[in-house]
Parts: structure tokens; sequence; C-alpha cells
């Protein structure tokens, strides 16, 4: 969905100021920690929506993205000793190249196999994750991974990391929104609404498509590194395919092509996750917090049946519509 | 200008083009007639790269786009205006004009914005809209603008008579006339054979994916075959089938196409 640029401009003018006080209200760590978690979701989120509603591929290996972002990082600082900055730049440039190459294969094909190769990419790098100890730390993790640091500016309390992701995830919606409102963005529009008469427009659509998903790819490993200086140590569950998919599943109730329904998916998800994690096993005795992805599931299929076009940009559409209706009624 | 030289087209076994053979000259507006299923969209496509030809060789001033992509032959001044128009639904008609010019890096793009909606006033009117909520005969002037801010030296229509009512269709003639004597050379895909041969200089009839008349307006329009098949004169009125594509009933010796909605599925 479009906005005007005065609207995208109070929407994150909003955004930032919302972001500025809501530390004052958190008392613990732990929704302190659930913010910073939002954040990074946030970033995740935001490429794959430009993946999802422009390039119309759908990717089930962010996850690895975001793996490779926080062991990329992890070798870096810690097996070579190089500033934090080093790792998350390397890194992203590592990551972007590999999905580079991942995404070749989509300049040929058309339809949506890139589902399908990710969706084996995810399952190819949890067992190398876990199998290759010497360079992973396998099943144990990857340990003592420093804070992110500038100079002698070090991100270290969480109210500290607070500000670092929120910052970078700012960065990220403002680099998105531009890029979607730019010749750049046109060119994705009119490859998603039609991709033939594009490409008689001479837009170059496979070339756009990679480059999609080398940003989405890029955005992931930022995220990865950030969270790998965040929690000091990161393990192979974290990069398990049920998270590409709960990403996903954020993109999809936020609404496709959307930077704001993408940040509404990822805030509206980990705080649902979160709520059913505690109250779940309350409600049903035996029921472990796990179960929480077919509470998913359920949503998920709610939302697509009365709100196909995800919850943002979905109840904008209604919305305006029942204006519209009312107006004509009268 | 535009050479085609033994062009064979393939749809997996089923051969669409045999063997086709079609000129163009600086200048010139080209028609290029047939019935449905004729192959016609499917030579523009292949002209304009978005089909691979399996044999022959496509020439464009000396240069050839055999193996060229669509997103490489516009840049060479070819533009072609696809079949059902195929405005970008979501855009508004301003952004659904720049993506026309979006292979062009010259300051010129808004100069030749304020030109095309001296030729369209109702896209001026229009500029903010969806264009996916414009009228049909709304949609294909946007599609021949959009078309046209590539400033190509060749432009290409596919149809663009199709579904409209008479007066429109004149309407879209005259530009076509217009934009020749602007310096535009123009290739005319058209079922409605009156009101193609109409304005343009030669034309081609293509049959089950071969070239079988070729000539001037003049004689193919006095040619006895053309006239059973395409102008129906001293034929009773007959209602063509049921177009799945459109939907639309059309008089067929009607010349110009007065076409209803089909009134049943399977109406004949
Ligand atoms: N994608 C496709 N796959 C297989 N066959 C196709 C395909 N597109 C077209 N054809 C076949 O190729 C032949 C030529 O089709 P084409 O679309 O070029 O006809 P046309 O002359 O443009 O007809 P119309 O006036 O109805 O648009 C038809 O028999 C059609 O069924
Ligand atoms: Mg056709």
């Amino acid at each position: 969905m479009q906005f005007s640029k005065r609207t995208n401009l109070i929407a994150f003018v909003a955004l930032g100021i919302a972001l500025a006080v809501i530390p004052n209200f958190l008392t613990n760590n732990y929704q302190i920690s659930i913010m910073i978690l939002i954040a990074l979701y946030t970033i995740l989120t935001v490429g794959l929506s430009l993946l999802m509603g422009y390039a119309g591929q759908i990717s089930l290996g962010q996850a690895v993205f975001y793996g490779m972002g926080g062991y990329i990082t992890a070798w870096i600082t810690v097996k070579m000793g190089l500033p934090p900055l080093v790792g998350m730049l390397v890194a992203a440039i590592i990551t972007g190249a590999f999905a580079y190459v991942v995404g070749i294969p989509m300049l040929r094909l058309r339809g949506n196999y890139l589902a399908m190769a990710t969706l084996g990419l995810n399952v190819i790098f949890e067992l190398v994750v876990l199998q290759e100890t010497a360079w992973t730390g396998g099943p144990d993790g990857f340990q003592g991974i420093p804070k992110f640091s500038l100079g002698d500016l070090v991100f270290k309390t969480d109210r500290e990391v607070y500000v670092l992701v929120w910052i970078i995830a700012l960065i990220v919606i403002v680099l998105s929104l531009n890029i979607v409102n730019s010749r750049v963005g046109r060119a994705l529009r009119a490859v998603h609404a039609s991709e033939i008469a594009a490409e008689m427009n001479g837009v170059d659509t496979a070339h756009y498509k990679v480059a999609v998903l080398v940003l989405s790819a890029v955005y992931a490993s930022i995220a990865g590194s950030l969270y790998a200086f965040w929690n000091g140590i990161i393990s192979p569950s974290v990069y398990h395919l049920t998270f590409s998919i709960e990403l996903v599943v954020m993109v999809a109730i936020g609404g496709l092509a959307s930077v704001w329904g993408a940040i509404f998916g990822a805030a509206g998800v980990t705080l649902l996750a979160e709520f059913l994690r505690n109250v779940l096993p309350q409600l049903l005795r035996g029921a472990s917090g796990e179960q929480e992805i077919i509470a998913f599931g359920v949503i998920l299929i709610l939302v697509m049946i009365f709100l196909p076009e995800g919850l943002t940009t979905g109840s904008l559409i209604r919305i305006r519509k029942w204006r519209a209706d009312r107006a004509s009624a009268k | 200008m535009l050479q085609v030289r033994d062009i064979s087209t393939y749809y997996g076994q089923i051969c669409a083009l045999d063997t086709v053979n079609l000129r163009v000259r600086p200048g010139e507006i080209v028609a290029l007639i047939g019935a449905n299923g004729a192959g016609k969209t499917t030579l523009l496509n292949t002209i304009s790269g978005i089909l691979p030809a399996r044999h022959g060789e496509i020439i464009f001033e000396g240069k050839t786009l055999t193996r060229l992509g669509a997103e490489t032959v516009v840049q060479f001044g070819v533009s072609h205006i696809p079949e059902r128009r195929q405005v970008f639904g979501t855009l508004s008609v301003l952004d659904n004009l720049l993506l026309g010019a979006y292979h062009r890096r010259d300051k010129l793009v808004r100069d030749d914005i304020a030109e095309v909606f001296e030729l369209f006033p109702i896209l001026n009117k229009r500029q903010n809209q969806q264009a996916g909520t414009l009228s049909g005969g709304e949609q294909q002037m946007l599609a021949i603008a959009r078309g046209m801010m590539s400033r190509p030296k060749l432009l290409m229509l596919d149809e663009p008579s199709v579904g409209l009512a008479p007066l429109i269709v004149r309407e879209i003639m005259r530009i076509v006339a217009d934009l020749r004597t602007r310096g535009t050379t123009i290739l005319l895909v058209e079922q409605n054979a009156k009101a193609a041969l109409g304005v343009a200089d030669r034309g081609y009839v293509l049959e089950n994916g071969r070239i079988v008349l070729e000539g001037t307006a003049q004689e193919l329009m006095a040619d006895e075959g053309v006239q059973k098949a395409y102008l129906g004169k001293g034929e009773r009125l007959q209602l063509s089938r049921c177009r799945a594509d459109t939907n639309l009933v059309c008089l067929e010796n009607d010349g110009i196409n007065s076409c209803v909605v089909c009134p049943h599925k399977d109406s004949k």
C-alpha cells in the first residue's frame, strides 16, 4: 500500500517519539528484552515484506541469513579479534553475496521456486551448524561474543542495546521507505502490477527480484549480528526453520508490500507469542508454551480469510471503503 | 527499418509462426490483420523479445534484435503496447507514464509528459488516479501514452480497438495517424480490419501462423478474400463466437467493432 510522503513522515516521527518514551514505562529487563526482539524482528520483516510484496517471492530461509550474520560476526570478533563494527559489516557483505548466488536461478526461472530452495537451505544450515563443531561450537553454541562498541562507546546494558537496535531499525525503515518511493520502487511496484508490461518498458525484472532478495538478506544479517552482540552466545536452536516460518507469518499478518505492516506484524506476533507462552500453560493444563505455533496457525488462517491483504493494509482498505459507502449513501 | 526474416516461433511443440517475413519502412503505418489465434500477438511478442524465435532473424535499423530480452529491445527504440492494455493498475497515471520512460536518463522526461498530456487531455485530468480505475478507453490512451514515453522510433500496437465503442476506435485511429505525422513509425495489429486499413499504408494478412497476403491498404481492401473474411461485405450480419479473453461477442461484418458482453458462458 502506498502512502504519501507526508503520511510516512508523520508515522515515522510518531514511532520515534513512542520509542523514546517507552523505556520510561518498562520496569524490568524482561520487558526491555521483548522490545529489543521486536526491533530485530522489524529489521527482518521489513526486508522480507519487500521481497514478498514486490518481488512476489517467499523466502523460507531468512533464519539462515540471520544465522550467517550471527556466526560470521562471532567468528570475526572472537577468533580474529577484530572490532564489532567490522564483524557486522563483513557479515553483511558475505551474507549479501551468498543471497545473490542463491538468487541467480531466479534470473531464469519464473514461479515460486525460491520458497523451495530456501526451505532446503534452512535445513542444510541447521545441520551444518550442528555438525561443524570446530567452526560453530555445535549444539553448545558459539560463546564469548563481545558487546557492540564504537570506539569507547560500549552498548552493554539492555537499555543501551535498546537504543542501538532501535536506531538501526529506524535507519532500515527510512531506507526502505525511500527505496519504495524512488525510481527503483516505482519499478518494483510495476513488476508487482504486471511483470510482462514492466519488462516491455525496459525494467529488468529478474535483476530487481535478486536485488530485493540481497537487500532482505543484508537486513537479516545485520539483525543477526545485533542479536549476537546482545546475547553474547548464539546456538543452533535459534535458526530453526520454524523461525523462518514465523517471520513469513509476521509479514503476512502485517500486510505485504508495506513497511508499516511489517512493523506491526513483528510487534503483534512477538507480543502475542509472549502472551501465549505465559498464559497458555495456565489455561490448558499440560499445554507447553511451545504449542503457541498452533495458535499462530489459527490466527494466520483467520487473517487470510477475513483480511487477505493483512491487518494494516486490509483494515485501511475496509475503512476507506466504508467511508466511501457512507459518503455515497448520503 | 524493421525486417522480420523467416521467423518461426513455437510454444513447445506447437508451431505458432511459420517462416514469417515482414518489413516496416521508416514513416510507414503497417497493419497486420488476422483472425483469433492467427499468431498476431505471438509475432509482436517475438519482435519485442518476450518470446524467443526458434528460427529466423529480426533486424531493426541494421542491428539484430533476435536474441535480446524485452527490457533491452525497448532501449533500441521499439515500443510494444500489449494486448489488453496491461497498464499498471495499482500505480497512478503519472507513475505509469514515468515507467514508460524508465530506461531514459535524459532531462526531457517532464517535457514529454507535458506533451503527452496535450495529446491526451483526459490523462492530465486523471494523473493522480489509480490506472486500474480508468475506463477501458482511457486505459488504452494511457497504454499508448506510456508507450510514447520511451521515445520510440517504432511503435507496435496490439489490438488497441478491442472492446471500445466506434467513436473511441475512431479517436484511437486518429491518434495513430497523428503519431505518424510526428515521426513515429507504426506497426498496427488489428482484427478490426476496416479501421486498421483505413489508416495504414500497407498491410499483411496472417492466417494460421503464415503470411498469406500483403499489399497496399487499397489492394487489401479491394481483395475479395479479405473482404469476405475481414470486412464482411455482402454477407448477412453475423455474430462472432464469444471471445474467452474479453468475454465479448462482436458483429463480425460491422467492420468497426461493436461488441457486447456475452449473454451466457456457452453462447455461440
Ligand atoms: N502461451 C501459449 N502457450 C501455448 N499456445 C499459445 C500460447 N499463446 C498463444 N498460443 C497459441 O498460439 C496461437 C496464436 O496465438 P496469438 O495469441 O498469437 O493469436 P492472435 O492472432 O493474437 O489472436 P487474437 O486476435 O485472439 O489475440 C493460438 O493458437 C494460441 O492458442
Ligand atoms: Mg492477440
